[in-house]
């Protein structure tokens, strides 16, 4: 049974990994399906989201799951009133302009955390009950990654019957699929995309907080990790919960098993295979061709 | 004009502090004060001036003035644009820094060409001595630590198999090598080598570590950065179970750093390292180290080897400075440390007069919990430790050709 404990661990890692990914992404996605506005600064709210949750448990010795529901919401909040002050007037600037100004933003959350808590990376340190090995049956595994790929699959079908289920996922849909026929039948668009934007950088905050006990949580986060939340989001399409998902997952398993069996090549493989698939299909893996 | 001015005024400047002060002594730092290494900079610059503290009758009647330079990252290009200001806008007398290896190896043509003493207090690659004749090494090499620990586990640990997992940079190979050459002289065996991520990041360890623990070998050797690293490493080590698999994870002791020990916790119980120094030692010079860092830094901060580097390399500088009398010239400089001993903190050290390298003492150490903290206990020691790469010549540690 060595090798089915193996291909196991391999599922295991590389499905935990992709939960991760997915979280963090899947409000990139669905910004980006929605405006077509390019959010660089995405994995910097991810950043200051774990910054909240690792502070909200140093400073008030607050709980892991209060935490992370206190990182959800400070920064839903506060990318809410950004997008409001300053996102809302470039939405019809250049892209070039909105890349340049993402991207400044970015390095103003790397010089503020570094400034205000320090370079080093934060401990987030997971309750007891998270730590250690579980028994599945066939193997033995990390218990926070079986933990994640519970949670990742709870908050998968909680947003799929979000989209597919109710009103507020309708007009989504139909605003990623023609924002004018949209627009012209009376859904504001630009109320539907600040509360997307806001719960989007929730989701990523929550992935921040989450993730840290593989990622590590540092200044250099918000970019360091960027091209994968990019990669995720370029396989998966854009404004697809589930496509999103089989993209995270697929790219978590890939990385996982390339680094594990071939760590020489480093992170060259998963550049590689997103240019190749992107020659061959532009629109992603899960996406539909624009018109 | 008003350039003329200036140069004229600031030439005058210096010439009156130079006549009022004529026992100066500028010694260049070069450190990450910024980014990645922010931690390891302020542990060396704090070495450095705490020996400058407590030792202030013995400096005297010379007065030695630190210029600071931040090096920003490990590239290798910022250091050395920072060695070159350091030698010819502000015309320093001695060189001092460098925490990382690529940036020591980037900066020796510099320090060559601008023929100054250079005491390089952290960065471990071997060879990096041999790259210029004005390096001199008050830290350690990576083989000191790699490859006694390497013999230490073949005979002392028992074990009969390992598996390698160190970060692609200059000394994580140099780490490797060592331990692998002494290991396998000793009758053990090397099964897997795994390059873990660059030096800039610290990658999530799980893929690799998950591959280490599938070849089931008696030991895990790694070699990663100490700091982020480090804590990283444990937390994975602790969270893949290889622990209750068998597996013992050794290192030099990066992964036991003293500023990072505490926080690992439980996680860090039975890590065995091999090093030159951690802040447990038992002997008066690190008592009174330890105890004088804890006064000048808070009761809750502690001193490490890069702590140690520092000030031992300051204690070098002062010892170059008063042998000399203050008048710095660099052959003279190198002649005055060859041989040269000082009790450290780590116990007595000494410049090897061939190599320019130090020589010290290896403490094989086990995390143990004693009084409610994790506590390095030394379960071995080798005296007089020298670098064994360049002992035996080994690839870029051979001499270089005249």
């Amino acid at each position: 049974m060595i090798f089915g404990a193996d291909v196991a661990s391999m599922l295991l890692g590389g499905v935990a990994a992709g939960m991760v990914l997915f979280i963090v992404s899947v409000g990139l996605s669905v910004t980006m399906g929605l405006m077509g506005f390019v959010n660089l600064a995405h994995g910097g709210f991810a950043m200051l989201g774990g910054y909240a949750i690792a502070q909200a448990m140093k400073l008030w010795g607050v709980g892991f799951v209060p935490a992370l529901v206190f990182g959800f919401v400070i920064t839903a909040l506060a990318s809410a009133v950004l997008e409001r002050l300053l996102y809302a007037r470039l939405y019809r600037a250049s892209e070039l302009d909105q890349v340049l100004f993402t991207i400044g933003l970015v390095f103003m959350m790397i010089a503020s955390v570094t400034l205000l808590v320090g370079p080093e990376n934060q401990p987030l340190r997971l309750p007891a009950l998270l730590q250690g090995q579980v028994n599945l049956g066939f193997t033995h595994y990390r218990t926070y990654s079986v933990v994640l790929i519970v949670v990742g699959i709870v908050i998968v079908s909680g947003l799929w019957l979000v989209f597919e289920r109710t009103r507020i996922g309708a007009q989504i849909r139909a605003a990623v699929d023609n924002r004018r026929m949209a627009e012209s039948l009376g859904i504001n668009i630009g109320r539907l995309f600040t509360l997307t934007f806001a719960f989007g950088s929730g989701m990523a905050a929550l992935g921040g907080g989450l993730g840290a006990e593989f990622l590590g949580l540092d200044p250099q986060y918000a970019l360091k990790y960027l091209v994968y939340f990019l990669i995720v989001v370029a396989v998966g399409g854009l404004g697809r919960v589930t496509g999103v998902f089989y993209a995270a997952l697929l790219i978590g398993v890939l990385d996982f098993t390339l680094k594990k069996y071939v760590p020489q090549g480093g992170t060259a493989f998963i550049y590689a295979l997103t240019i190749l698939l992107l020659l061959w299909r532009p629109q992603g893996l899960f996406g539909t061709k624009t018109t | 004009m008003i350039k003329r001015i200036i140069a004229v005024v600031a030439g005058a400047l210096a010439l009156g502090v130079a006549s009022a002060q004529a026992q100066e002594v500028k010694v260049g730092v070069n450190l990450p004060y910024t980014g990645i290494g922010a931690e390891f900079a302020q542990l060396v610059d704090r070495g450095m001036e705490l020996y400058l503290k407590l030792n202030a009758d013995r400096v005297k009647p010379y007065k030695i003035t630190l210029i600071r330079r931040d090096v920003k990252d490990p590239s290798g290009a910022n250091a050395k644009i920072a060695v070159q200001e350091l030698l010819t806008q502000d015309n320093v007398d001695i060189l001092a820094g460098w925490i990382y290896s690529p940036n020591a190896i980037a900066s020796a043509p510099i320090v060559t060409a601008g023929k100054k003493l250079a005491v390089i207090m952290n960065a471990g690659t071997a060879h990096i001595t041999n790259l210029s004749p004005y390096y001199v090494r008050t830290s350690f090499s990576m083989w000191h630590a790699g490859y006694a620990l390497g013999e230490a586990s073949a005979k002392i640990l028992n074990a009969k198999t390992a598996v390698v997992g160190y970060t692609d940079f200059p000394p994580g190979k140099d780490s490797l090598a060592a331990f692998k050459r002494s290991f396998e002289a000793n009758g053990g065996k090397v099964i897997d080598e795994i390059p873990m991520g660059g030096a800039g990041a610290v990658p999530d360890f799980t893929p690799f570590f998950q591959r280490a623990k599938d070849k089931k070998p008696d030991l895990f050797f790694v070699f990663v950065p100490a700091g982020d690293h480090a804590a990283a490493v444990v937390k994975t080590y602790a969270a893949l179970g290889m622990r209750e698999a068998g597996i013992k994870l050794i290192g030099p002791g990066d992964i036991t750093q003293d500023t990072k020990l505490q926080a690992m916790g439980s996680a860090a119980v039975g890590l065995i390292t091999m090093h030159h120094y951690h802040a447990d030692l038992d002997n008066p010079e690190n008592k009174r180290f330890v105890e004088a860092w804890k006064k000048e830094y808070g009761a809750a901060t502690t001193p490490d080897f890069m702590a140690v580097g520092g000030y031992d390399g300051m204690a070098a500088i002062v010892h170059v400075v008063h042998a000399l009398k203050g008048k710095i010239e660099v052959d003279a400089a190198l002649e005055a440390l060859k041989g040269w001993k000082f009790a450290s903190p780590r116990g007595p050290i000494t410049i090897d007069p061939v190599t320019r390298d130090i020589v010290m003492n290896e403490y094989l150490s086990e995390a143990v919990m004693k009084d409610g903290r994790v506590y390095q206990k030394v379960i071995g020691k080798i005296d007089g430790v020298k670098d064994a790469c360049k002992e035996q010549k080994i690839g870029p540690c051979a001499p270089p050709a005249k």
